[in-house]
C-alpha cells in the first residue's frame, strides 16, 4: 500500500497530541482520557503496518492493548473514586500532600 | 499463510509456565476463599499464599540448567528467567510475611491483597520469560496494574490514595511510549519474536535505521520508567511514600528487577548490534540517577523517602553494570538484585515495626534510642544499613564490587569512579540512621509493638540473605554466571 506514510502521520499526530494533553492537563480524568488517545495512536500504527506487511500479528496486538486498557481503565477510574471521595476533586494539583 | 492447529498444539509444553499456572490459580481460588474468611483472620491467607509461592519456586527451579521454549516461542524457560524468578517469588513472599501485621493495625486486611500480590507476581515471572514482544507487553501490564492497586491499597488514606493515582497516571503514560516502540520495531521488522527481530535487525540496517533506533529508545523508556531511572523518576518517591510499607517493600525489589530482567533480554538479546548506541545513552543514565538519587537522599528526613531516593540510586549503580554490558557486570545486576530484594525487604520490614497507626512516626529522628530499647531489631536494621550502604562484608559490597568491577573490564574507568564516589556519600544517609538508633537519646519506650511470627521469619530470612552471599559470594555469583550465560 503506498498510503502507509499516511497513516503513520497521523498516528504519530495524535500520539503527539496525547502526549502534550497529559503533560498539559491538570484533570486526573483528561489526563486518562490522553493516554487513551495514545494508546489508540499505536493501535492505529500496528494495524497500519500489519496491513501493509501482510501479516496478522498486529492487529492481534491490537486485541491485547484494547483488552489491558479497559482493564487500566477500571482499576483508574476506581483509583480516582477513591481520592475524589477523600479530596472532593480530581485535579491533580490537589495531590499535594507529597513534595521532595 | 495457513496454520497447521496439530502443529501448533504442540508447541504447547505447560511446564515452561507450570509456575505461573500455579499463582495464578491459586490466586483466583483465594480471591473466592477471601469472602468466607472473617476479616480478623485474613492471616491465613498470608500462609496460603506463602504456601503456593515456595511451591511455585520449587517447581521453577527442576528446570534449571535446562532451555525449553512454549508457546510457539513467546515464553522460555531458561536459567536467566528461573534465577529472576526466584528473585520475584522472593520478594513476594517477604511480602506477603510482613503484610499482615501491617494492614491489621492500618484497618485495610482486605484479603484480596493477596491475590493482587500473586498476580502481579506472575505478571513479572512473564517478563523475565517472554520472547515475543507481546508476551513482554502482557506480563508488563498484568504486574503494572496490580501494582496500582497494591499502592493505592489503603483506600482510605489520603496519601495512598494520592500514591495510587500518581503511580497509576505516569504508569500508563510510560506505556504508551513502550508500545509505540514496540509498534515501531514491529514495522520494520514485520514480527514481535524477539528472537526474530534479533536476526532482522543487522539486515535492516542496524543503527542505521532510524525508525529501528527510535522504537529502541521509546521502549527504553516504557523500562527505565519501571526501574526508576533519572529522569524518569519522578514518581518514586512519592509512590514509594504513600503506599503502604508492604507494598513498598515489595514494588522496591520485584518490579525493578522484572524491569532489568526484560531490559536485559532485549538489549543483549535483540539490539546487541546497536550497543555503541545504548551503551553510551546508559552510561549517561546511570551518572545521572546514581547522583540525583544518593543526593536528594541526603536531605531526606522520612525514612521511606529516604529508601525511595536509595533505590533510585541503587538502580544506577545496576545501570552501571549494564552499560559495561560484560558478563562480570551483568551477572553483578542479577547478583545485586537479588541481594537488593533481601536487604531492602528487610529494612521495610523494620518500618513497618517501628510505625504507629497512620505512620506518624516516619522519620529517621524516630529511631532515636531504639538501639537500647530493642537492640535486636536495631541489630537487624544495622545489617540492612550496611549491606546497602555496601560495606563489606556484607551482599551490596560485594553486589557493588562486581558492577564496578564490570565498568572497569569493559573500559568505563570513569564510570566505576562516579559509581565508587556515590556509594561514599550514600554512606552518610545510611549512618545516620544508625547513629540515631545507638547514639542519640530517645524518649520513646518502643513498646507498642510486639514482633508477630511472619515478621521475625521474614527479618531472619532478609538478614541471612544481606549477609551470607557477602561472607561466601561464590556460589550465588556461580548461579548468576550460568543464567547470564544462555541469554
Amino acid at each position: 500500500m503506498d498510503n502507509l506514510n499516511n497513516y503513520l502521520i497521523v498516528s504519530a499526530v495524535l500520539f503527539s497530541i496525547g502526549t502534550i494533553g497529559v503533560l498539559t492537563r491538570k484533570n486526573a480524568i483528561v489526563m486518562f482520557m490522553c493516554i487513551e488517545l495514545m494508546l489508540n495512536a499505536v493501535n492505529l500504527t500496528f494495524v497500519a503496518f500489519s496491513r501493509h506487511l501482510g501479516n496478522l500479528d498486529g492487529q492481534i496486538f491490537v486485541f491485547f492493548i484494547m483488552t489491558v486498557a479497559a482493564a487500566e481503565a477500571a482499576v483508574g477510574l476506581a483509583m480516582f473514586i477513591a481520592f475524589f471521595n477523600n479530596r472532593e476533586s480530581i485535579d491533580i494539583d490537589d495531590a499535594n500532600l507529597m513534595k521532595w | 499463510m495457513d496454520i497447521n492447529v496439530a502443529q501448533l498444539f504442540q508447541t504447547i509444553n505447560l511446564n515452561v509456565i507450570m509456575p505461573e499456572v500455579i499463582l495464578s490459580v491459586l490466586g483466583m481460588a483465594l480471591l473466592l476463599v477471601n469472602v468466607f474468611v472473617p476479616s480478623k483472620s485474613k492471616g491465613y491467607l498470608a500462609w496460603l499464599s506463602l504456601i503456593g509461592i515456595i511451591g511455585a519456586g520449587f517447581v521453577a527451579v527442576t528446570g534449571w540448567g535446562t532451555t525449553v521454549s512454549s508457546f510457539n516461542d513467546s515464553v522460555v524457560q531458561d536459567n536467566f528467567a528461573i534465577f529472576f524468578k526466584m528473585i520475584f517469588l522472593l520478594a513476594a513472599g517477604l511480602a506477603v510475611l510482613i503484610s499482615d501485621q501491617y494492614m491489621s493495625r492500618e484497618d485495610c486486611n482486605h484479603g484480596e491483597l493477596y491475590p493482587i500480590i500473586l498476580f502481579t507476581t506472575v505478571g513479572m515471572m512473564l517478563m523475565a520469560a517472554a520472547t515475543d514482544l507481546m508476551t513482554i507487553f502482557l506480563g508488563l501490564e498484568l504486574m503494572s496494574i496490580s501494582l496500582y492497586v497494591l499502592a493505592g491499597f489503603n483506600r482510605d488514606s489520603i496519601k495512598s490514595n494520592e500514591a495510587g493515582m500518581k503511580y497509576f497516571l505516569l504508569g500508563a503514560f510510560s506505556t504508551g511510549f513502550l508500545l509505540y516502540g514496540m509498534a515501531l520495531i514491529y514495522g520494520v521488522t514485520g514480527t514481535t519474536r524477539i528472537a526474530k527481530i534479533a536476526s532482522l535487525v543487522v539486515q535492516v540496517g542496524g543503527a542505521g535505521n532510524t525508525m529501528l533506533l527510535i522504537g529502541m529508545f521509546l521502549m527504553l523508556t516504557g523500562f527505565l520508567f519501571k526501574i526508576a531511572a533519572a529522569p524518569f523518576h519522578m514518581w518514586t518517591p512519592d509512590v514509594y511514600e504513600g503506599a503502604p510499607t508492604p507494598m513498598t517493600a515489595f514494588m522496591s525489589a520485584g518490579p525493578k528487577a522484572a524491569g532489568f530482567a526484560t531490559m536485559l533480554r532485549l538489549l543483549l538479546v535483540v539490539f546487541p548490534a546497536m550497543k555503541a548506541e545504548w551503551s553510551d545513552l546508559l552510561w549517561i543514565l546511570a551518572v545521572l540517577t546514581m547522583t540525583v538519587g544518593n543526593f536528594t537522599a541526603l536531605r531526606q528526613d522520612n525514612i521511606k523517602r529516604m529508601l525511595a531516593y536509595s533505590s533510585i540510586a541503587h538502580a544506577g549503580y545496576c545501570l552501571v553494570g549494564f552499560a559495561s554490558g560484560t558478563a562480570t557486570g551483568t551477572s553483578g545486576i542479577l547478583f545485586y538484585m537479588l541481594s537488593y530484594t533481601f536487604m531492602n525487604i528487610g529494612a521495610f520490614a523494620v518500618i513497618v515495626l517501628i510505625g504507629k497507626k497512620g505512620e506518624p512516626n516516619g522519620t529517621v529522628m524516630d529511631y532515636a534510642g531504639l538501639g537500647h530499647k530493642r537492640p535486636l531489631l536495631a541489630l537487624a536494621m544495622t545489617v540492612f544499613m550496611f549491606s546497602l550502604a555496601g560495606m563489606p562484608p556484607t551482599a551490596g559490597f560485594i553486589g557493588k564490587f562486581y558492577l564496578f568491577s564490570g565498568a572497569v573490564e569493559a573500559g568505563y574507568i570513569w564510570l566505576a569512579i562516579i559509581g565508587v564516589l556515590n556509594s561514599a556519600a550514600s554512606v552518610y544517609y545510611y549512618l545516620r540512621v544508625i547513629v540515631f538508633m545507638y547514639f542519640k537519646p530517645g524518649e520513646e519506650e518502643f513498646d507498642w509493638f510486639t514482633i508477630s511470627a511472619p515478621v521475625a521469619l521474614a527479618l531472619v530470612v532478609s538478614a541471612a540473605g544481606s549477609l551470607i552471599p557477602g561472607v561466601i559470594p561464590s556460589l550465588l555469583l556461580q548461579f548468576a554466571q550460568q543464567a547470564v550465560k544462555l541469554i
